[in-house]
């Protein structure tokens, strides 16, 4: 499933979608950004309530398909901008990060 | 490739917010040499966690990147305080990063163990109170 697909299937809201045509392969929770390098695959979504700038640094690095703010966490208008710039995928869910998981399960 | 290609970048160690750029500019010139994607991503990242090191730890430093026909070499090279304990320092969830940068998503004690996790050689020379210098090298299938 593409990014773009499971941000309409979901209901989530797409807060940057410069690659909505990325395939989504798993997924990985988490808040530590060194965590989240060491240990998200290529390609997973990645769920998280961290919002500042250097989620699209570690996004762009782990080369993740895309980042699910949980808990409808809001991005600050800079943090948008590096990321569309950066061809970060970020969604926004309003439910918290283990049922936006469970969602995302359903449906890829 | 039969020479060597290097790419030098100055960390700056005052701005967090723009803590990564060298790391994303080393994945952007690894990318146009047709490295492969497994490569760039090592690669990246464990010189992202060394980028992060000296921003949080050492006020800024140098980085150097050197891409040899059989080898990717990364030289981090600070003047912070250094490490006075290196295989303390080398544990998974040890840090003596503050709390600020802890509430960022950093300090988690995992960037070392990351850096060495990413690469295939990776070497700690630090003097406390002159700094560190780290090589890491990625080897080219």
């Amino acid at each position: 499933m593409t990014v773009k697909e499971l941000c309409e299937k979901c209901n989530f809201t797409a807060i940057t979608l410069p690659d909505g045509g990325r395939e989504i392969n798993g997924c990985y929770i988490g808040d530590l950004l060194s965590w989240v390098m060491g240990r998200a695959e290529e390609g997973n979504a990645w769920i998280t309530i961290m919002s500042n700038i250097n989620i699209a640094a570690v996004a762009s690095l782990a080369d993740v398909s895309c980042v699910i703010l949980a808990e409808g966490v809001e991005l600050e208008d800079s943090v948008k901008t590096t990321a569309a710039e950066k061809d970060i995928n970020i969604l926004s869910s309003p439910l918290p990060a283990y049922e936006t998981a469970v969602k995302l399960y359903e449906s890829i | 490739m039969s020479e060597s290609l290097t790419f030098h970048y100055d960390v700056d160690g005052e701005d967090f917010t723009s803590a990564g750029q060298a790391s994303v500019q080393v994945k952007k010139n690894l990318r146009r040499l047709g490295i492969s994607p497994d490569i760039i991503r090592q690669v990246s990242i464990a010189m992202y966690e060394g980028e992060i090191n000296m921003v949080i730890h050492a006020g800024g430093g140098k980085a150097d990147v050197i891409v040899t026909e059989d080898k990717i070499e990364i030289i981090l090279a600070d003047k912070g305080p250094g490490i006075a304990d290196v295989s303390l320092a080398m544990q998974e969830g040890y840090s003596t990063a503050p709390d600020s940068v802890r509430s960022l998503g950093f300090g988690a004690g995992m960037g070392l163990p990351n850096m060495k996790r990413y690469t295939d050689e990776m070497t700690i020379e630090s003097v406390v109170g002159q700094g560190t210098t780290i090589k890491m090298t990625v080897k080219l299938a």
